[in-house]
């Protein structure tokens, strides 16, 4: 290289060459585009201005501190914030905020397990059970979200009983009845015992905790003993015996302090017991059944892309399937399989916004639906959503890029 | 063999046998039961298990499908023949289909004139034929360029002027660039942007006025808001499909560019399109757009919400052809280079070809994601199928009709999309070069 710039011709700068030298052709179309994509974004905001001049409105966020005055419907997000239809707007956006990470969080769960479970079965060799989950996977795939959103919850409130057909009538059969007397799907909601936590339950609690994480330890422990001895330990029972014993234990010691209160019926409704919003179930099902199509996809496309011969040179060293399947495929798939996943997961966190097809109380419906709707603040309440949104939207991947790179291949 | 041991032995066969059948469970369907369904006792507890689940599925919903409801004029109508004929209530009334799917296709579009949706949509298959099929005439390729102003004219009528001198417009972009390019590259770009923006903005309006006085040609104008049902998802659909490629495929570009400031625009411009869910998109176009625009314009919800979705869709497609891009080896971007072409040259001859090739399956699932998310537009008073399904309830004779509905606008979805997956596996089949 040094060879070809010692003596460089010397040429002054000509104007010419901002467009027919390379060298500084990028950097005029760079210039060239910043100054288009300002002209643009001031003349959005100069559009903006004029246009809230003219209606007298300011961009102001003091809003979300006045009373919100309008009640939702219990969810854990009420159930949290202790939310009343005094509280303020900011209030009601944080009872959306939690009612979309439950759905979320709920929907990113059963997904993965529906579409790992069908994922699998997708690749049996059994004709039946594969061709049933091609039917699954082709049958949500093809159909809009929207679509399975309404028909499931049109499903629950229109074909589910009333509460008032389970009530016992003298001399004949009452219309419905409840599963072990414990759990009642209606179209009201679904019924189901709560828990009642009594004087000590909280050490209750401490002690499954730290029995979870002794079986977690366990079972590092046992890896490492494979690892570095050959030795296998049994995993699954001391796991399993770890984890519940010390709290079937305490449970007892304690006096009993957790008990379940059941859903009874009174009049012609149920009480007692934890009621589960249609809306919220309906939203969960649906999109859990809709991503796992996907996820199903993805699980075996990961699984197949597992060259053969890993299997085979597994079964050579006397591997049994299963252990084939956890040690040798599985972490192998894995890194083909997170990446889709994420953007998976991303995009059911995004669609829990099609809450608003059911009345499920989700940060649009409280904070983008009846705040903005009270207010008329759109462009506060938008830009706040859209920023919640992408927030939510980076912390998912975040979290799985770490989980990732704990996956990915770690060359010597 | 020796004399003597012909004659030691009882019985030699001389013939050979007729060739028997295999065994029946060496072969036909019981061998094909025993490999598929029963290899082995745990899969044989599968399939009989899948076989419970199908028969519980499919004799809880047959009697509720086969239901003789076809003629029925509405929903009680349908509860008086169940009573008449002694049967359950629990069957579908499919009256509510043959009453409405004119309705469900067409939205509020004037009955009379459902013929021209019904050409658009044939000429809309006839223009994507040679895009999606090669082997046809030259000539063809033209009509395929003129088929979305012949759409447009037959959907919204009103004076055929209009779309004409717009497409004029393009016509001169094209003569521009062809006429300057071999004296001056760069000139001649500019010349094709620039003249067919400065024609659209100021030559557009006056030219039609004079025209479409001179020569009153036209159809019967069709105002936006009576679109609706199928025909409005088909609209949006296919415009931002259309629109959303190109513009996809620039975004990609400018992220796997080495321009520092085209890279972070690019990249912005994606990450946020793609981190905010569509229906706040929606949202922002049905009750924001008008803010940013200046004061007193207003345009079509219809051409707003196009123009969102193709947004929308652009950012997806940006990161699958960003893949794409980057699954083309290093090498033929050397290549290209040490060829002496330039950037364009480079990535229209020999990049985009394979990293397109490498998208499709990406794309075409982006495509179908696009297509059925236009139901979303039923939040911001649109009223595509689904959102027509609630103006159907709202009718005395069918409050209360729910699956049939549903049923009869999954299926046509089901269609549609399945065509499109099926149409990828098409492509990369045909498009596939390494033997395997």
């Amino acid at each position: 290289m040094s060879s070809m710039t010692d003596s460089p011709p010397r040429e002054s700068f000509r104007l010419s060459q901002l467009i027919y030298d390379t060298r500084y052709r990028s950097l005029t179309i760079q210039v060239f585009t910043l100054v288009l994509v300002c002209i643009g974004i001031y003349w959005l905001g100069q559009n903006l201005l004029t246009n809230l001049a003219s209606l007298g409105l300011q961009p102001n966020f003091a809003f979300l501190n006045s009373r919100a005055g309008y009640d939702i419907t219990p969810s854990i997000g009420t159930w949290i914030t202790g939310y009343t239809s005094a509280a303020t707007h900011w209030d009601a956006a944080l009872v959306g905020v939690y009612n979309t990470l439950l759905v979320a969080f709920l929907g990113i769960i059963l997904a993965t397990v529906l579409g790992v479970i069908a994922g699998v079965l997708r690749l049996s060799r059994n004709w039946l059970v594969s061709r049933m989950m091609a039917v699954y996977v082709e049958g949500f795939r093809n159909v809009p979200l929207l679509l399975w959103i309404l028909l499931i919850y049109s499903i629950f409130s229109e074909a589910l009983p009333q509460p008032r057909d389970f009530r016992e009538v003298e001399g004949a059969v009452s219309a419905a009845s409840m599963t072990w007397g414990a759990f009642a799907a209606t179209n009201r909601g679904f019924y189901m015992p709560a828990p009642v936590w009594g004087p000590g339950s909280g050490v209750l609690v401490a002690v499954f905790v730290a029995s979870v994480v002794a079986a977690v330890l366990y079972r590092r422990y046992a890896r490492k003993v494979l690892f570095d001895t050959g030795r296998m330990l049994p995993m699954l029972w001391p796991m399993v015996v770890i984890a519940l014993l010390p709290v079937i234990a305490a449970y007892f010691v304690l006096g009993q302090p957790v008990s379940l209160s059941y859903p009874e019926l009174a009049g012609f409704n149920f009480s007692g017991g934890l009621r589960v919003d249609n809306a919220l179930l309906a939203l969960w099902l649906a999109l859990s059944l809709y991503t796992g199509a996907f996820i199903t996809e993805i699980v075996r496309a990961g699984i197949l892309s597992v060259s053969k011969g890993q299997t085979e040179a597994a079964s050579a060293l006397g591997m049994r399937p299963n252990r084939t399947m956890n040690l040798v495929i599985l972490p192998q798939a894995m890194r083909v399989i997170i990446p889709p996943l994420t953007s998976q997961y991303l995009n059911l966190t995004k669609n829990s916004s099609l809450a608003i097809a059911v009345g499920y109380a989700d940060v649009r419906a409280t904070l983008g639906g009846i705040s903005l709707n009270q207010t008329g603040r759109a462009l506060e309440c938008m830009l706040m959503l859209g920023l919640l949104y992408l927030a939510l939207s980076l912390a998912i991947s975040f979290v799985m890029n770490l989980f990732n790179a704990s996956m990915k291949l770690k060359e010597r | 063999m020796s004399e003597t041991h012909a004659h030691t032995t009882a019985f030699v066969r001389d013939a050979v046998l007729p060739q028997q059948p295999p065994p029946a469970t060496a072969s036909g369907p019981l061998r094909w039961m025993r490999d598929n369904l029963f290899p082995n006792w745990i899969n044989g507890i599968m399939t009989l298990i899948a076989i419970y689940v199908i028969y519980r599925i499919v004799s809880g919903l047959l009697p509720w499908f086969i239901s003789p409801t076809w003629d029925q004029p509405s929903l009680s109508a349908c509860r008086a023949l169940f009573t008449e004929l002694g049967q359950s209530t629990h069957q579908a009334c499919w009256g509510v289909i043959n009453d409405r799917w004119r309705q469900l296709m067409f939205g509020f579009y004037p009955a009379e004139l459902y013929w021209r949706p019904t050409v658009a949509l044939f000429v809309l298959l006839a223009g994507l034929a040679p895009v999606l099929f090669g082997g046809f005439p030259r000539w063809f390729m033209a009509f395929a360029l003129a088929s979305p102003f012949i759409i447009f004219t037959l959907i919204w009528g009103g004076t055929i002027w209009v779309p004409i001198v717009v497409a004029l417009g393009l016509v001169i972009a094209v003569v521009a660039f062809r006429g300057l390019v071999k004296r001056n590259a760069i000139l001649a770009t500019f010349a094709g942007i620039v003249l067919p923006i400065l024609f659209w903005l100021f030559l557009v309006g006056p030219l039609t006025a004079v025209l479409s006085d001179a020569l009153p040609i036209g159809l019967d104008p069709v105002r936006s808001n009576q679109l609706g049902g199928f025909l409005l998802s088909v609209v949006i659909g296919v415009a931002a499909i259309v629109l959303s490629l190109p513009l996809g495929i620039l975004l990609a570009l400018g992220r796997a560019s080495d321009l520092f400031i085209v890279n972070k625009i690019s990249i912005a411009f994606i990450e946020i399109v793609r981190g905010v869910p569509l229906i706040v998109w929606l949202f922002t176009a049905s009750l924001l757009l008008n803010y940013f625009l200046p004061p007193g314009t207003s345009f079509d919800l219809t051409l707003r919400v196009i123009i969102m979705v193709t947004l929308f869709s652009a950012a997806y497609i940006a990161e699958v052809v960003r893949g794409g891009l980057a699954a083309v080896p290093k090498g033929q971007y050397e290549g290209a280079d040490s060829l002496g072409l330039s950037y364009w040259q480079s990535m229209q001859l020999i990049v985009l070809p394979q990293a397109l090739k490498i998208s499709i399956p990406g794309i075409v699932n982006t495509f179908i994601g696009l297509f059925k998310d236009t139901t979303l537009v039923l939040f911001i008073g649109l009223l595509d199928p689904l959102g027509l399904t609630n103006a159907i309830r709202a009718s005395t004779d069918w409050n209360g009709i729910y699956w049939e509905l549903f049923i009869f606008i999954g299926v046509l979805f089901f269609v549609v999309c399945y065509s499109m997956g099926r149409y990828s596996m098409y492509l990369e089949r045909k498009l596939q070069r390494e033997n395997r």
